[in-house]
């Protein structure tokens, strides 16, 4: 007995005791890793490889870079103060030549009309008219006189701006911002400043939505807490109902409801209480209407499950302490569901914001959120370097919101003194 | 009538004719009448499913009498809400707020009634120090150990002086040393500060220790209330021997009763003189009622005058250290047992035929199991 602990002793003092736990442990953990494997890969492929992806679109700028070649190369000393030199025309009419004739010179265009409008027509005019390579030295001069645009310094800044490899002008764009002649960042011209009210409309429906969820929601999920088993169980039925049924099926439930010609409307009239029909769609109310029914099971469930672990003896200790019902919901119970309040809510919030559908359908013009012109950019104008950038801005603001939460709950968490 | 309203008025807490039914077809408690004066350690002890939990339940508030009334310092308090009763509790699995610090639960009480920050302090640390937790004010409740936490329940359920304390098998989730322990601290508190409490527990060790009255509940009634020595030295039942305490039954008929005493023919044959306690007169079936310590093994087989003798078979010993204890079969009960000095057992062997003896006042002719 005691040589045997003489022994463990020596073992010890030879391998540290953590190294020899990490090396019990390590088959268990190669299994478990083994488990994850599957889903780790999954993940890899269908959710991080995307994302990824969609970052460097929103950044990566390759049409001019590729189209003009020579163009991008001799601007790279470019000062920006005058118009260039005749090298640079030279290398622009050959660029033009070779694209026309690989039919890729709308690729180029297309991206340098993002950064000066208008500069679709300056190329393909010059295309058009660039019938021979200019002779040597006079590049400049049959340029300028195909359009004399060719002789201001903006649509050099915008080639220049637009050769890549790497640019902000997309993230800037989706800010509302741009640059100036001179490359410093300013506010974007009014007409086209658009995407912070979106942003702003997009976080506003997105919290109406949250709010309306946790004040519908949580009577509900004190209810099923509450409730004898059996009655709880039926109840929970009719809130994963909604599950069962399409996202597309139930709003289009709602164009039903709401529309003039609805059951809303006819009641009313029937009824007699309005004699025109209310306005209660494809506009901010229905949006708000829609999304808060589509979402509310996504608040109910969290605050459910923290309602259900707190033990009814809390409000009867409460009461046997002299807190009034009001009092003890208030500083006992209340307090100990924040975990599930703040689970839903970033759970509704962050669903909300990326809500695309169901706006599109039951908003007005006004209501739509900013998923919508991610959709509208990606399928409609095929400007993938913008709807990238809005993306990635929604992104930001998502994850800044996730972290966020997870100081709060881990805040709580500390405060909340669980044990480990 | 006079020594009645004397009661009343010493009472802090009666329980008039009240009875409890969930489903409307069964009582849970079944007209109870219960006075408990003031400064007393009352214990209601009973299996699960007595009464006990839905009496004290009722006294909280938290329950509401199907009828009858409670009073508490002469108020009927049968439509007051809890938080109104003034009455402190301690719970079952100690309910302390699992966000709230050690300090903020303690203080919970005062700081409802809206008492001054400086006196929640005040009577915050003195109760901290009356259950030596003061350095761990700051600790949230799941960082203590169960011990811990039992004694910040206790604090919290005293800190605001209320005129009762209930207390729901507080002790049940502890381990056996630590229970003992906890035992001794909550008597000599309810000693040093006089309060009321009213105690539930099933377990009859714990009730033995603490109490100053017991209160046995089965089926919905009290079957008798009375000091814990009276309680197991004097039952006035069947369940309430066989519930305190170990317990021999012999089963049998009464032949007749004389001043008290009445001789009972066991249905194995042979005959016995006990108290006559709880027997409905010549001819009806009676359990004898005989606690294992008044029974000896007579050396010589020969019975001292006025005492009982009756045959009996070894059928095991048992060695307990203190003491050892010697099963036996006796008039058809197979498990009888025989408290024996430690040491005693030696001599006995399974099979073994020997003759017990007991006194007619150690054994009590109650009503049939």
């Amino acid at each position: 007995m005691t040589a045997a602990f003489v022994a463990g002793a020596d073992a010890s003092s030879e391998v540290p005791l953590k190294r020899r736990l990490k090396r019990a442990e390590r088959t268990r953990r190669l299994k478990a890793l083994a488990l994850i494997l599957p889903l780790l890969l999954f993940l890899l492929f269908t959710f991080l490889g995307p994302i990824a992806g969609m970052l460097w679109r929103s950044v990566d700028d390759w049409e001019v870079r590729q189209v003009l070649p020579h163009t991008v190369a001799a601007l790279a000393d470019w000062d920006g103060k005058d118009v260039p030199g005749e090298p640079t025309f030279a290398a622009l009419a050959g660029d033009i030549r070779t694209a026309r004739d690989a039919g890729t010179i709308a690729i180029a265009s297309k991206r340098l009309n993002y950064a000066l409008n208008g500069f679709r027509t300056i190329m393909s005019g010059t295309a058009r008219n660039l019938k021979t390579l200019p002779e040597p030295g006079t590049a400049k001069d049959t340029l300028i006189g195909i359009n004399p645009a060719w002789g201001e310094r903006a649509t050099w800044v915008a080639i220049k701006g637009a050769s890549g490899p790497l640019t902000s002008f997309y993230l800037l764009g989706a800010l509302d911002l741009t640059r100036n002649l001179d490359g410093a960042i300013v506010a974007a011209p009014e007409e086209q400043a658009i995407y912070r009210d979106v942003f702003g409309r997009t976080f506003t429906i997105s919290l109406g939505v949250t709010v309306l969820c946790l004040i519908l929601g949580f009577p509900v999920a004190y209810m099923l807490a509450t409730l004898p088993t059996g009655q709880s169980n039926v109840l929970m039925i009719f809130v994963l109902l909604p599950f069962w049924t399409s996202l597309l099926v139930r709003t289009c439930a709602w164009i039903v409801v709401l529309q003039s010609e609805g059951i809303v409307n006819d009641s009313l009239r029937w009824i007699g209480l309005i004699d025109e029909p209310l306005r209660l769609i494809y506009n901010r109310f229905g949006v708000y209407v829609a999304m808060t029914h589509v979402l509310l099971p996504f608040m109910i469930l969290p605050l459910y499950s923290s309602m259900r672990s707190i033990s009814p003896a809390y409000m009867r200790a409460a009461a046997s302490l002299g807190a009034s019902p009001v009092t003890a919901f208030l500083r006992i119970y209340l307090p100990q569901t924040v975990p599930g309040i703040g689970a839903g809510s970033l759970l509704v919030f962050i669903l909300a914001i990326g809500y695309y559908i169901t706006p599109a359908l039951v908003g007005g013009a006004a209501d739509q959120m900013i998923s919508y012109f991610i959709a509208f950019y990606t399928t409609e104008t095929v400007n993938w370097g913008l709807a990238s950038a809005l993306g990635a801005v929604l992104l930001l603001a998502t994850l800044l919101l996730a972290v966020v939460y997870g100081k709060l709950v881990h805040g709580q968490q500390v405060t909340g003194g669980m044990k480990n | 009538m006079d020594g009645g309203m004397v009661t009343t008025a010493q009472a802090l807490v009666r329980f008039v004719g009240v009875q409890k039914t969930y489903d409307g077809e069964h009582l849970v408690v079944k007209n109870l009448d219960l006075d408990i004066k003031k400064g007393e350690f009352v214990t209601l002890l009973g299996p699960s499913g007595s009464g006990k939990t839905t009496t004290l339940m009722m006294l909280a508030g938290f329950e509401v009498p199907t009828h009858g009334d409670i009073y508490l310092a002469d108020r009927p308090i049968k439509n007051m809400p809890p938080h109104k009763r003034d009455i402190g509790m301690v719970f079952q699995n100690y309910a302390l707020f699992p966000h709230l610090t050690i300090e903020e639960n303690v203080a919970f009480p005062l700081t409802v009634r809206k008492m001054s920050r400086s006196e929640v302090k005040e009577r915050v640390r003195s109760a901290l120090r009356m259950i030596k937790l003061e350095t761990l004010a700051h600790r949230h409740p799941g960082q203590l150990s169960g011990g811990q936490q039992q004694r910040v329940a206790l604090a919290r359920a005293l800190v605001f002086n209320p005129q009762l304390v209930l207390m729901d098998e507080p002790l049940g989730a502890l381990d056996k040393r630590l229970r003992e322990h906890m035992q001794l601290e909550i008597k000599q508190l309810h000693e040093t500060m006089g309060i009321t409490v009213v105690y539930v527990t099933h377990d009859q060790s714990e009730a033995l220790t603490m109490s100053d009255r017991i209160a046995v509940f089965n089926d919905g009634i009290v079957q008798q209330i009375d000091k814990p020595d009276a309680l197991y030295e004097r039952p006035v039942n069947s369940f309430v021997a066989n519930f305190i305490g170990e317990n021999n039954v012999l089963a049998g008929t009464v032949e007749n009763i004389e001043q008290g005493f009445c001789r009972v023919a066991l249905a194995s044959g042979g005959s016995v003189v006990a108290q006559a306690v709880n027997v409905a007169g010549a001819g009806a079936a009676t359990a004898l009622s005989v606690r294992p310590e008044r029974v000896s093994i007579l050396t010589d087989g020969q019975a001292p005058d006025g005492m009982n003798a009756l045959p009996a078979h070894v059928q095991d010993t048992i060695y307990l250290g203190d003491h050892a204890l010697a099963v036996l079969k006796v008039a058809g009960n197979g498990e009888f047992m025989v408290k024996l000095p430690p040491g005693a057992h030696a001599g006995l062997s399974h099979g073994q035929s020997v003759s017990i003896g007991f006194r007619p006042e150690d054994c009590r002719a109650l009503d049939p199991v």
